[in-house]
């Protein structure tokens, strides 16, 4: 069963013909070629398939294509390029908040997406915000200071 | 480059791993590439006696041990192993077949439809059953090693002794989840294979498809994709999965790629191996540790991977951070019908170092004395023997770095708090530990030998061509740092790659936080041979070999002498409060102390340092895996729980460093030290918010309602 799927992609209006039972997750890495979108569980648990749909950020893996008719999609490439991403790459950079780089990518989606609806979120919301995505290599703290020093650095900007 | 080597900068790798350009295995895409699953043994141990596969639709194919070129043994310490079961499987998930395809979901369908008929052998699923096993795994007494060290006069301690105290202390298994599950791409194109694959260590990949596929060395080669976390887990699993690609690649004339699922993962790799600790200590009237017996029993699982040098590393800890001069330490590695136990930072001696540490601060508690008084009252110092009589010549600042962490957790204070508030209880630990930097005993001597090499191009930018990887702790960077600072270049003018045996020396393996001290030490010197001859816009080369330090020595069969050539050090403090209903825990407090020798950047040591508290903090309170009839009951990443950020305090931390003289500007290890002390320093906190004693992690509240039950019963 094959059914067209019309979408926003990193901006750009996409037509897909595809299965709408096949997960955003696999679409995006195999047939729009976003490899920046991690799969670390492929059941929801680790976050590494971060992305915005509809501006909320949720795991790919657990969203089938049907789902995702007439939405918007951002993944890590669509927010490379932007000001905030500037501001969010230097203050990973800076404050040793990448390691094996696995989790990165959606790590940062989770902080854009939280400093969206926060801009200056304080210690245990930006726990909170981060908690769905795991990281092994770090211990969290130092990703904690990236958005720490992100939100001081953007101020005005999200 | 003028400035301090500690001084942080910017992460070689983190551009691409930010924006999600960095390629991962799973990001890779060769040509006409073919996808494969593994067909696995629902048994825990049983013999083989007919696979009935479904019909393979066309281009799908089965790979099995018929498949295997050369030797179907991984290539290891004992060659125990098979990549594809002969005629007998030995735990729940060993691999038998793969099937190879194009599309992954017609290749989940075959492995479903495929019916397997076993007969099913007496298994054994536990130390204690394994100890008594009549129908071994392994050998004719079911143990894949089994040592013995002395030290002193064990007699004469015991005859001397005032106090003896006997316990025993247990661990559990625990999962490395790294976030990046293991996966190897083969192709083999005009008679050589070449395999890509997120490891730890290129060589012993090498070795290993070598030897599955009978090939010429140079006919093999290894290339290190970007790894996504690795903690030992990549140390030798990634040989199977390579050799098993290897022979489906053979088979296919295509390039194959075999990635495991999460779940697969979690289910089949190595782990950290479970332990049975028993110590019986004799103390005199002035409550000094005059000598001790250790019986370190380990879960070793179904083939022996690196057990016994993990069993050595524990037993070379038995004696933790104290001045024993009397010891007599057996050990022995257990086969079991489970997955089979492997590398995970710190590589047997967390074990020892839980069992030693709650085994004095119990002694203590025994005697009425106070705990802390008791453990500085014995512990090493310059000059003093280690448990294989090795000398520890360094100074070791302990004291310091107690006095230090006692401070900046306000430790004498919150050891008097008990109750927070009216509803919860408060209580604080403290440890002491450290790690031997660099492989066991005659590793690096006489079985590794690293090399490194360094390339100057005409335009005098320097390559490093070593077999380390960056696997996320930095050694891009640090190995850079370490070249420019030697060389007095720019930091812009050294280059890295992930290694190809193609191109790099055999340095050895990324494990047993050899990296920077053993390795960097090799680069250190390759640089500082190639200042000398340095000449501007010509090629040059320098390459150099390991060279046992002088004054140490090291004898194998009788386990004397310096088991290492140098220590890191640590002491930790942990600070939980504790809901005595429920008996659930949050950590309030994290402070460390290390001394590393030097550190190389310091934002690359706080990154390793928060990592390893977390991860420890892990294995001691959250990180539950049992096994029931040999199944994993957490097989999932649902079930199987790693701390969040919502599980963890900040941290605090700093550096007492004493310079090691054999060290790249004084450097020791650093990586599997920061995760030894903080399990320790948890479960410490919780018997002391609790007023009970623990002998078992992971603390869990349902067990801390069974002690509770017990004491009250007695």
């Amino acid at each position: 069963m094959i059914k067209e799927i019309n979408f926003k992609l990193n901006g750009k209006e996409t037509i897909l013909e595809i299965h709408p039972l096949k997960r955003l997750l696999d679409v995006l890495r195999e047939d729009c070629g976003l490899t920046g979108v991690k799969e670390g569980c492929g059941e929801g648990e680790c976050g590494a398939c971060s992305v915005l749909i509809d501006g909320i950020l949720a795991n790919a893996c657990l969203y089938p294509m049907g789902k995702i008719q007439g939405k918007e999609v951002v993944t890590i490439e669509g927010l490379v390029g932007t000001d905030r991403y500037a501001i969010l790459k230097e203050s990973f950079e800076q404050a040793g908040a990448v390691q094996c780089g696995f989790c990165s990518p959606g790590m940062i989606m989770a902080a854009e997406s939280l400093l969206r609806r926060n801009p200056h979120p304080l210690e245990q919301q930006i726990r909170e915000a981060i908690s769905g995505n795991l990281c092994r290599c770090t211990g969290y703290n130092m990703i904690l200071d990236a958005v720490q020093m992100a939100a001081k650095r953007g101020d005005g900007i999200w | 480059m003028n400035k301090d080597i500690s001084t942080p900068v910017k992460r070689a790798d983190v551009s691409e791993k930010l924006m999600g350009t960095a390629c991962y295995i799973g990001d890779m895409e060769l040509e006409d590439m073919l996808y494969a699953k593994t067909l696995r043994s629902s048994e825990p141990r049983a013999r083989l006696v007919s696979i009935t596969y479904p019909e393979m639709p066309s281009g799908y194919f089965v790979v099995d041990k018929r498949d295997v070129p050369g030797k179907n043994i991984i290539k290891m310490i004992l060659e125990d192993q098979p990549f594809f079961a002969e005629d007998v499987v030995n735990y729940i998930g060993e691999p038998i077949a793969l099937i190879v395809g194009k599309d992954k979901a017609v290749l989940r369908e075959l492995i479903a439809k495929t019916s397997i008929e076993y007969e099913r052998l007496k298994p054994v699923f536990s130390i204690e059953e394994g100890l008594e096993a009549d129908t071994p795994i392994y050998g004719e007494c079911n143990y894949f090693a089994e040592y013995r060290l002395k030290k002193g006069n064990l007699k004469e301690a015991r005859s001397r002794a005032k106090y003896i105290c006997e316990e025993t202390y247990e661990t559990g298994y625990q999962e490395q989840f790294y976030l990046e599950p293991q996966g190897v791409i083969a192709e083999y194109k005009d008679g050589k294979a070449v395999i890509y694959g997120s490891i730890q260590c290129p060589y012993y990949v090498k070795n290993a498809v070598i030897e599955c596929l009978g090939f010429a060395p140079e006919m093999v080669r290894i290339v290190q994709a970007t790894t996504g976390g690795a903690f030992g887990g990549k140390e030798d699993y990634p040989s199977l999965l390579a050799g098993q690609a290897a022979c489906a690649a053979i088979k296919a004339n295509k390039p194959v790629c075999l990635l495991l699922e999460r779940n697969e993962d979690i289910e089949v790799t190595t782990k950290r191996h479970p332990s049975r600790i028993k110590l019986k200590s004799y103390i005199d009237e002035n409550y000094k540790l005059t000598g001790m017996e250790a019986d370190i029993v380990l879960d070793a699982g179904a083939y022996a991977g690196l057990s016994g040098v993990v069993l050595q590393r524990a037993m070379f800890a038995a004696a933790g951070v104290y001045n024993i001069e009397n010891l007599k330490v057996k050990g022995k590695a257990i086969a079991t019908n489970k997955a089979v136990s492997g590398a995970f930072r710190g590589f047997g001696s967390p074990q020892a170092f839980f069992a030693i540490e709650m085994h004095m601060e119990h002694a203590a508690k025994t005697l009425g004395i106070d705990p802390l008084a008791f453990k500085l009252r014995n512990i090493l110092k310059q000059g003093d023997k280690s448990t294989t009589g090795g000398i520890f010549r360094e100074k070791i600042l302990l004291s310091e770095m107690v006095d230090r962490v006692i401070q900046m957790s306000g430790y004498e204070e919150k050891k008097k708090l008990k109750n927070a508030n009216e509803y919860k209880r408060r209580g604080i630990g403290l440890s002491m530990f450290f790690h031997g930097c660099g492989f066991t005993g005659n590793g690096e001597r006489d079985h590794i030998k690293g090399r490194a090499r360094l390339v100057k191009n005409e335009e005098d930018h320097i390559e490093i061509l070593i077999a380390n990887v960056e696997m996320g702790q930095g050694a891009q960077t640090t190995m850079r740092k370490i070249a420019a600072a030697a060389l007095d270049i720019e930091l812009n003018k050294v280059f890295f790659q992930n290694p190809d045996t193609d191109r790099v020396p055999d340095s050895g393996p990324t494990v047993a936080s050899r990296t920077t001290v053993i390795v960097g030490k090799l680069v250190y010197d390759a640089a500082m041979e190639l200042k000398t001859k340095w000449e501007t816009g010509k090629r040059q080369e320098a390459e150099v070999q390991y060279q046992y330090p002088e004054g140490y020595q090291w004898d194998n069969d009788s386990f004397e002498g310096d088991a290492y050539t140098c220590y890191s050090w640590g002491v930790n403090a942990v600070e939980v409060e504790v809901d005595p209903i429920t008996l659930e825990s949050e950590i309030k407090g994290v402070w460390a102390v290390y001394d590393i020798g030097k550190s190389i950047d310091d934002r690359l040591v706080r990154g390793q340092i928060d990592g390893g508290i977390v991860q420890g903090l892990g294995y001691a309170g959250m990180e539950v895996m049992e096994n029931r009839q040999g199944r994993f009951i957490q097989r999932s990443s649902t079930d199987y729980i790693i701390p969040t950020a919502k599980d963890i305090p900040m941290i605090q931390s700093e550096l007492m460093c004493e310079p090691y003289s054999d060290g790249p500007f004084g450097a020791k290890g650093l990586g599997e030290l920061t995760f030894v002390g903080s399990p320790i320093a948890y479960a410490l906190a919780m018997e002391d918010a609790l007023e009970m004693r623990i002998n078992n992690i992971p603390v869990r509240p349902e067990f801390l309602m069974e002690v509770a039950d017990d004491d009250k019963r007695n």
